[in-house]
């Protein structure tokens, strides 16, 4: 398991999969047996987690989003988030 | 607890037949008065109903759901639903095609079960000559790029090679590997004296795991099951009696866990003749044991009744004959001493085997 950098292109691993949900309106990533209820937040990174866009670029898109909060802040967090979720097996690196 | 219970995962046991005969079915001793009674329609309802109630997780299992004919059908309707829906199987009847189309159609992930790492016994274990097409399909289940689980269930005489069960989890790049300790229900009781292992072997057992664990962290999941019969506390049973679990048996039985209608005294409803939405929520069986008024001590006091549940009613009831005592897999049951009896049989020589039938067993 390669490690989470600003340049790697991560994706939703094969076995999770992001699902709406209307009882609690907030979106579930769900696999074999398990589900994680994603906060706003978490849910916007892991739709932009498609191999597309580096880390950096989804920094730059959620820190627009989230004007006034620091860029450093922005990436700080969403890179200890994709560790975390690379660490459940849940989101690969794309670096591989 | 104030917060109404939610049901998240549906397992629909879509039938009871199985090419295979395990020692160790989990499914009920008399499984063979329980016929295929829901209609693909009645399923797809099911499917629906459970979904209006919070369901996301589908598992269908059974027996071994292969055996339906209308199992395409049913993973394109569970898809339409957006639910993710977990194909829980022997890997036996099944041609490469057929998996091919239930990928297409949705299928999310595959779960096969093997045995043991050798064909010799594997094939003792099931009873049938199965486990070299089970590694083939294991195959075809990563080559059609489907998540793969491997299930392998533990017990006396297989515990001691659980390295070599991950190492063939590896070899298989399965995504996630399920060691999980016999259950004692179902034909598992039935068979517990040959089965149980010893503390030695789970502890040495459990080392390997958490090891594995730890090497193959992000690559492949290592789930440990402990068997509850060396724990000091219950396990909590479907995380509660009603509290997240819709159990659907092949006759339609609406249940809080797979062998919950081997409990004398509830009377469990049909999906075919109530909505679920008002089983789950009003029936009797469902409020049986939800919550904590039920709870003889010591769980009616204890710090732990929030967290284990008081545990199993069935292993309670199949021990005790009382499905209202607390499990006696708990250190502080006043029945405990039935368990430690047990664990003391996994010192002697093991019995024969009985393999699942469709007669009713006796208890050996």
């Amino acid at each position: 398991m390669s490690a989470i950098t600003a340049e790697s292109r991560p994706t939703l691993a094969a076995k999770a999969r992001l699902r709406w949900d209307r009882q609690t309106s907030r979106y579930l990533l769900l696999y074999p047996e398990r589900g994680l209820v994603l906060n706003p937040t978490a849910a916007d990174v892991v739709q932009l987690c498609t191999g597309e866009h580096t880390v950096g670029a989804i920094v730059d898109r959620l820190a627009a989003k989230y004007a006034p909060q620091p860029r450093e802040d922005v990436q700080r967090e969403i890179l200890a988030f994709l560790g975390r979720m690379a660490e459940r097996g849940l989101i690969r690196s794309g670096d591989e | 607890m104030s917060e109404e219970p939610r049901p998240y995962t549906l397992v629909a046991e879509l039938t009871y037949r199985c090419p295979l005969r395990c020692v160790y079915c989990s499914n009920p001793t008399d499984w063979n008065r329980h016929a295929d009674a829901l209609t693909t329609d009645d399923w797809l309802r099911v499917f629906r109903e459970a979904e209006a109630l919070g369901v996301v997780q589908l598992n269908l299992t059974g027996g071994e759901p292969l055996l339906r004919d209308d199992l395409e059908q049913l993973v394109e309707g569970a898809r339409r639903l957006d639910l993710y829906t977990n194909l829980i199987t022997s890997g036996i009847p099944l041609a490469r095609e057929r998996l091919a189309r239930l990928k297409a159609l949705g299928l999310d992930n595959v779960q096969v079960s093997i045995q043991d790492v050798t064909a010799a016994e594997s094939d003792r274990i099931a009873g049938a000559r199965t486990f070299d097409r089970k590694l083939e399909v294991a195959r075809w289940v990563k080559e059609l790029g489907f998540p793969l689980t491997l299930n392998v269930v533990l017990h006396r005489d297989n515990l001691d090679r659980v390295a070599a069960v991950i190492a063939l989890a590896e070899s298989l790049a399965a995504d996630r590997l399920e060691l999980a300790n016999t259950q004692y229900l179902g034909w598992a009781l039935v068979n517990r004296r040959t089965l149980l292992p010893t503390r030695e072997q789970l502890d040495a057992a459990r080392d390997v795991a958490r090891a594995a664990r730890r090497r193959l962290q992000g690559r492949m999941e290592v789930l440990f099951v402990t068997p509850d019969y060396y724990a000091e506390f219950p396990k909590a049973c479907m995380d509660g009696w009603g509290r997240r679990f819709l159990v659907v048996a092949p006759d339609g039985l609406v249940l809080p866990c797979h062998a919950a209608h081997t409990l004398p005294g509830l009377t469990f409803d049909n999906a075919r003749a109530r909505p679920l939405a008002e089983i789950w929520r009003h029936s009797t069986a469902f409020g049986a044991f939800r919550g904590e008024a039920w709870m003889p001590e010591p769980c009616r006091s204890c710090d732990r009744r929030a967290v284990d549940f008081g545990g199993c009613r069935c292993q309670a009831y199949h021990l005790t004959g009382d499905a209202a005592a607390t499990d006696p897999a708990c250190s502080l049951a006043p029945a405990h001493a039935l368990v430690e009896a047990a664990r003391a049989q996994a010192l002697e020589p093991a019995a024969s085997l009985t393999y699942r039938t469709a007669r009713v067993a006796e208890r050996a």
